[in-house]
């Protein structure tokens, strides 16, 4: 009896977030939802179009492939990283958290206009690699451009969650591995890497769901015939006024979220949003 | 049928292989402050001995032991296992085990996965290990939580595990910081008392460091006392509270009352404020700075009370006090006492069964010259 009513009173405080949740999210997303299998009698076409319209499914390839590409790029950019920040002095870790944070602080059009400068015909990139003998290296207007524009845009995402949880985790354990007897190498994969695994977890789904969406980098430095899928998704609503078709798109691309968070869940074990796992203390200190 | 297995773990391989010599010379350790942490520091612990490192805060203990580990670079010295120089031997080549205060067990593996570990690193067999595991977490007397994972048990089982952890791979020598730091009182004797029987059984050389001098007396074989980065004593808990070489070590190892000489002769009596005290020369510390500035140690088990100067035997060293406060302890009370004209503060032990005191009263305090001790101050 009563633990039920601690249990009402203690979701009190969430009201207002749910109402708000609700409101701008859950109803228009049914209201897509509603629209996209409905022509206007309920119908699979919208759905059965994207796999057979020949463009949806190699889009959706492409985007979940240069995702993942990012996402690989920031986690091996972005663990060194945050390990360095956990090892330096407080002033050293503010500066390197200030230049980590340098693209969110920056506009996105600013950003993505320098990327195109750095990384057009003739640019900086290009002329130094063809100073080292290699011609002929084209990244405006490419999948790999946009991969490494959005590589840099992501990699606070990854940095933050990896920068907590590898600092959280106590560094006398390592010292223990080693007195029994691992190698620094042994040590940390056996100790340091497993620990950090929930940091690692959470920064991949961020950037992973976060680059599927991504916009305006792949319009500005991709080309129109190698768009990714939020670019498909614009052109259906802008330029097609096709609600009912984006509507399938965005909610396969939900649906391929969703169960990528979920499987996250499970396998990291205890991935909150942030992904801060404080398991290396003992519970009673 | 408990006991049974407990024998048949003492007489494991364990019992007939004998501890580890490990010998420190000339260890310094300099982290570029104002002082060396560790300064020019000799010390030989020897095959199975249970030594204590004791000092206060900061004095170089936990420095020590990290370069005993190989946790630490020596700035300059050597250190020697058995004979052999390991000084530029990494950590997980020396085969020595460590007990953290904090436990330092691995939050995401099991007990048993933890006690394994060091035996995993070392290639031991898949059986060997399963038993070697049992044996040692009885050994700790932790059976049946193999599975449970460290953060479910409270801190004296998680220290347990930790031991146990330590010493499976049957190391050279167990190194421990701390271990009971962050235990209360009652666990912290228990488990005293049960690394003391581990240690009997294992048989292997311990180093423990520790601030309290109270663990330190009631576990070790001998304590080095340590003192802003050197070793002021070595000896045994007896010989370090009866047999002070300065004045810091009779300070630091239970409560004395303090006659501080300056620079004094010490061939036949000496003076403490218009006093004159006999001088017996069995008591004179040996070390070399005893004279050019000395200090007469007496303990307050070692100090008798009389009410007036002529109840004092012949022979005896006296003077003046009044008593500040009484403090009953049962079969004893000890006396709070202001010594001499400058009010030095002093206490004396006395039986419950003598007279009473009174705060306020003028006594007359006296103890044999033998029961001093003239230290370095
Ligand atoms: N990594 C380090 N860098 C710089 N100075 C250090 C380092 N480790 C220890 N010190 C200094 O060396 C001295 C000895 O430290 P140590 O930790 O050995 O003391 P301790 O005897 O173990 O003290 P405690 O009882 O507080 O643990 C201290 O002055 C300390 O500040
Ligand atoms: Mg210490």
């Amino acid at each position: 009896m009563s633990s039920n009513k601690i249990r009402w009173s203690s979701w009190l405080p969430l009201v207002p977030a749910l109402a708000l949740l609700a409101g701008i999210l859950l109803v228009p997303l049914g209201k897509t939802f509603v629209r996209s299998v409905s022509n206007p009698d309920l119908t699979l076409a919208n759905y059965e179009h994207l796999f057979t319209d020949g463009v949806t499914m190699t889009v959706l390839g492409r985007t979940a492939l240069t995702a993942a590409t990012v996402t690989i790029a920031a986690l091996l950019l972005g663990y060194p990283y945050a390990y360095l920040m956990t090892r330096v002095s407080a002033r050293t870790r503010g500066i390197l958290l200030v230049v980590v944070l340098i693209p969110f602080w920056t506009s996105v059009m600013a950003r993505n206009f320098a990327w195109i400068i750095i990384l057009q015909d003739g640019g900086p990139v290009q002329s130094a690699f063809e100073a080292v003998g290699i011609d002929d290296v084209v990244l405006y207007g490419t999948t790999a451009g946009v991969t490494i524009a959005m590589t840099q845009v992501m990699l606070p995402f990854m940095v933050l969650p990896l920068f907590s949880t590898l600092g959280a985790i106590d560094r006398k354990l390592l010292l223990a591995a080693r007195g029994l007897g691992s190698s620094p190498t042994a040590a940390f994969w056996k100790v340091f890497w497993p620990l950090s695994r929930g940091g690692v977890m959470a920064g991949v789904m961020l950037v992973f769901t976060l680059s599927l969406g991504f916009y305006v980098t792949p319009a500005l430095l991709g080309s129109p015939q190698q768009s990714l899928v939020a670019q498909l998704l614009a052109q259906r609503t802008t330029l097609l006024l096709d609600f009912a078709a984006a509507g399938a798109l965005g909610m396969v691309v939900l649906v391929i979220t969703l169960v990528l968070v979920v499987w996250a869940n499970r396998v990291g074990g205890t991935v909150s949003a942030i992904g801060v796992v404080a398991t290396s203390q003992p519970k009673d200190r | 049928m408990t006991r049974q297995t407990t024998v048949e773990v003492t007489g494991s391989p364990r019992e007939t292989k004998r501890g580890t010599e490990i010998r420190l010379e000339g260890v310094t350790k300099d982290y570029g402050l104002a002082a060396p942490a560790v300064d020019d520091i000799s010390l030989t612990i020897e095959p199975g001995e249970f030594m204590t490192l004791l000092g206060p805060s900061g004095s170089g203990k936990t420095t020590t032991l990290n370069l005993i580990a190989g946790f630490e670079t020596l700035t300059a010295g050597t250190i020697s296992l058995d004979g052999a120089d390991v000084s530029d031997v990494p950590p997980h080549r020396r085969n020595l085990g460590m007990l953290f205060q904090n436990y330092a067990l691995f939050p995401h593996m099991t007990i048993a996965q933890n006690v394994a570990y060091p035996l995993r690193q070392r290639k031991v067999g898949k059986q060997e290990i399963a038993r070697k595991v049992a044996e040692v977490l009885e050994l700790v007397q932790l059976t049946g939580r193999d599975d449970t994972h460290p953060s479910k048990l409270s801190g004296g089982q998680q220290q347990r595990v930790a031991l146990a952890r330590a010493i499976v791979f049957e190391p050279k020598a167990l190194l421990l910081d701390e271990p009971l730091g962050a235990l209360d009182r009652n666990l912290r004797s228990a488990l005293q008392t049960e690394i003391r029987r581990i240690h009997r059984e294992v048989g292997s050389t311990f180093v423990f460091v520790t601030h309290d001098q109270e663990e330190a007396m009631n576990l070790a074989d001998r304590i080095a006392l340590f003192n802003n980065g050197r070793i002021e004593q070595v000896g045994t808990p007896q010989q370090l509270y009866a047999e002070p070489e300065t004045l810091f070590t009779a300070r630091f190892l239970g409560d004395s009352n303090v006659f501080e000489l300056g620079q004094a002769d010490l061939g036949g009596a000496v003076a403490w404020e218009g006093e004159s005290w006999g001088v017996d020369p069995a008591t004179v510390a040996a070390h070399p700075g005893v004279g050019k500035g000395s200090a007469i140690v007496v303990r307050p088990e070692d100090v008798e009370v009389a009410a007036g100067r002529d109840a004092v035997p012949v022979g005896a060293n006296a003077v003046r006090a009044a008593v500040r406060d009484v403090e009953y302890m049962g079969s004893y009370r000890t006396l709070l006492l202001t010594i001499g004209d400058r009010g030095l503060f002093g206490r004396a032990r006395v039986s419950a069964l003598r007279g009473d005191y009174a705060i306020g009263d003028d006594v007359v305090v006296w103890w044999r010259p033998r029961a001093q001790r003239i230290v370095a101050a």
